[in-house]
């Protein structure tokens, strides 16, 4: 009877909204969670997996010695790679190709490479248009360079765990 | 004499409570849903036809594409179907960490649907709450995999990578103060481990605050208390699983029923609904953040007090390490087969399932002893749910259809497969 008579006056006073409300109204006050985008970033794991990256050696030399055991590894089959000898006999690649569109960020291609080649960045503003979707091995070395840096220190941090 | 008859209404696959690409046709008489048929296919990918032209490692990320919302489970489920095949133990660390993993997903997923249902019957309000507590936890997907969804993180023979020692911080730049990036940073000056665990301690007070939210308001108990209505002996025989049988009255629940990983280890309780309606089942699922928190926080402590591998010996099945690869003639060759060609398992068949976030998600092999799944059967819990669609909605109004379609968290990634 009594807890009738308390439910009758709870509901009869809206107190369930007001407790709803009182809590809404705190965090009207309190700081806010969001970061503002542009100008500033939520923090990034050394294993974040963006856009490919193509790495040299130190001496300018690209890495890649054409294995083709990431166009192998690919469950997307978004790798496409060509090779032949070059001049002074080492074996390169003379086409590598990533089409972005097809491929799914698994990361299986830098986990393949037994030469750090082929690497994820931490790349993950970037579009492309639709008929330019392939990224070439010009390119993918271009954002090596860009970000040799930032790449040879997530692989450092990750040196342990690899 | 005019002939009265039923309007058919076409409810979805553009609709925002439809949950992504359902498609439901609705026969209403008036404002009340005669009949029901649901739609489905629209997000079909044939992952399972896909899977049999790749070798087995190759279909881990499609299986984080299936289940959108609890990525991992989906991945533990076809590991643990391939590990069974091959007879191949994960060891014991790498067992806690797929354990609390799965549970950090099932908080993500009921965190995903507790929003969305929400915000489907009008309480927006725990959809932006619920965002802010997923992106704790994508923070932890991100430092383990390195992707905040898909993550391919479980690998047969046990996890990727160990959990890593340091989590990133937010970097100081011109927008805050010093003191304000500091308080951002507090909880993120040691490892993993140390995040989540300052995560459980929230957790809790935030699980409240969406009751608060919820629990007893009248609105929220109008939509909810008494739609949606399924027997125990339906819900059997339905072939509902996951907090949609527990809502009913059954503890059914695969951790406690068939334990896989860590879960006979651990202390966790199962909640059951009594009436079997949209709320009961919200209680369940409340509670079952509650539980996965505890069962969370038993995992960091296992963790912390016990190193070990995270991956098996045998490089038939697992790649050598980084350095082992690069010194060893014999590593080198084990890694280039295993990327290349994969492993081959023996003849037989296999099911092996899991307890999802949403039910049991099994994975159902046929191997024909190559290198690639002969057949691969994805058993989504979704699928038997949205099955009953008809029947739970029978007699209901049409606003009720979209609690329903909330309470059964459809995710259309499973069920379209």
């Amino acid at each position: 009877m009594l807890k009738t008579m308390r439910d009758y006056i709870k509901s009869l006073f809206l107190l369930e909204l007001f407790k709803g409300m009182k809590l809404t109204g705190y965090y009207l006050f309190t700081k806010e969670f969001t970061v503002q985008y542009p100008e500033e970033r939520a923090p990034m794991s050394p294993r974040f997996r963006g856009l490919h990256a193509q790495r040299r050696y130190e001496n300018g030399e690209e890495r890649c010695i054409a294995c083709k055991l990431c166009e192998a590894v690919c469950p997307a089959q978004a790798i496409t790679i060509e090779a032949e000898p070059r001049e002074d006999g080492s074996r390169r690649t003379t086409r590598y190709d990533i089409d972005l569109f097809k491929c799914i960020f698994c990361g299986y291609c830098q986990e393949s490479c037994p030469v750090d080649a082929i690497v994820e960045t931490r790349v993950y503003e970037y579009t492309r248009d639709p008929s330019n979707r392939v990224i070439d091995k010009e390119e993918l070395l271009k954002i090596g360079d860009k970000y040799e840096a930032q790449i040879s220190a997530d692989i450092a941090a990750q040196a342990k765990h690899r | 004499m005019p002939e009265i008859r039923n309007y058919t209404l076409n409810f979805g696959p553009q609709h925002p409570a439809a949950h992504g690409v359902l498609r439901l046709v609705l026969e209403m008489d008036g404002e009340t849903v005669e009949r029901s048929d649901p739609h489905i296919g629209l997000l079909h990918r044939g992952t399972e036809k896909l899977a049999e032209y790749k070798p087995y490692n190759h279909s881990i990320p499609y299986m984080d594409r299936l289940d959108y919302v609890s990525m991992m489970c989906n991945e533990h489920a076809y590991v643990r179907a391939i590990e069974k095949l091959l007879g191949v133990e994960a060891p014991i660390r790498a067992q806690y960490i797929r354990t609390m993993f799965d549970e950090i997903t099932r908080i993500l997923n009921h965190l995903m649907w507790l929003g969305a249902h929400g915000l489907d019957i009008g309480a927006m309000t725990v959809f932006l709450y619920a965002f802010r507590e997923r992106e704790d936890l994508m923070d932890c997907y991100e430092a383990v995999s390195g992707a905040r969804m898909h993550a391919a993180y479980y690998r047969v023979g046990g996890v990727y990578r160990d959990l890593p020692d340091q989590m990133p911080r937010f970097e100081n730049n011109g927008f805050r103060d010093k003191a304000d990036i500091d308080r951002l940073n507090r909880n993120r000056e040691g490892s993993l481990l140390d995040f989540i665990e300052d995560f459980t301690q929230r957790f809790p007070a935030m699980v409240d605050e969406y009751e608060t939210l919820l629990t007893d308001n009248r609105i929220w108990k109008q939509r909810t208390v008494g739609i949606g209505v399924v027997s125990p002996e339906r819900a059997l025989q339905l072939g509902f699983t996951g907090p949609m049988i527990r809502g009913s009255g059954f503890a059914w629940d695969l951790r406690r029923k068939q334990p896989y990983a860590a879960y006979d280890q651990l202390d966790f309780d199962i909640p059951v609904g009594q009436n079997g309606d949209c709320y009961d089942r919200y209680l369940v699922r409340v509670e079952e953040m509650r539980q996965s928190n505890r069962i969370i926080k038993q995992c960091i402590k296992w963790l912390r007090e016990n190193d070990g591998p995270v991956m098996v010996d045998d490089h038939k099945v697992a790649p050598p390490s980084r350095q082992e690869m690069k010194e060893g003639m014999e590593h080198l060759i084990h890694h280039f087969k295993l990327f290349t060609e994969g492993y081959c398992t023996p003849v037989g068949e296999v099911y092996s399932a899991v307890e999802a976030p949403k039910g049991e998600f099994g994975i159902y092999i046929v191997s024909d002893g190559s290198n690639k799944p002969y057949r691969l059967k994805i058993r989504a819990p979704g699928f038997a749910h949205l099955a009953a669609m008809d029947e739970m909605a029978k007699g209901h109004m049409l606003a009720d259809v979209v609690a329903i379609i909330g309470t059964m968290d459809v995710v259309f990634g499973e069920i379209d497969r």
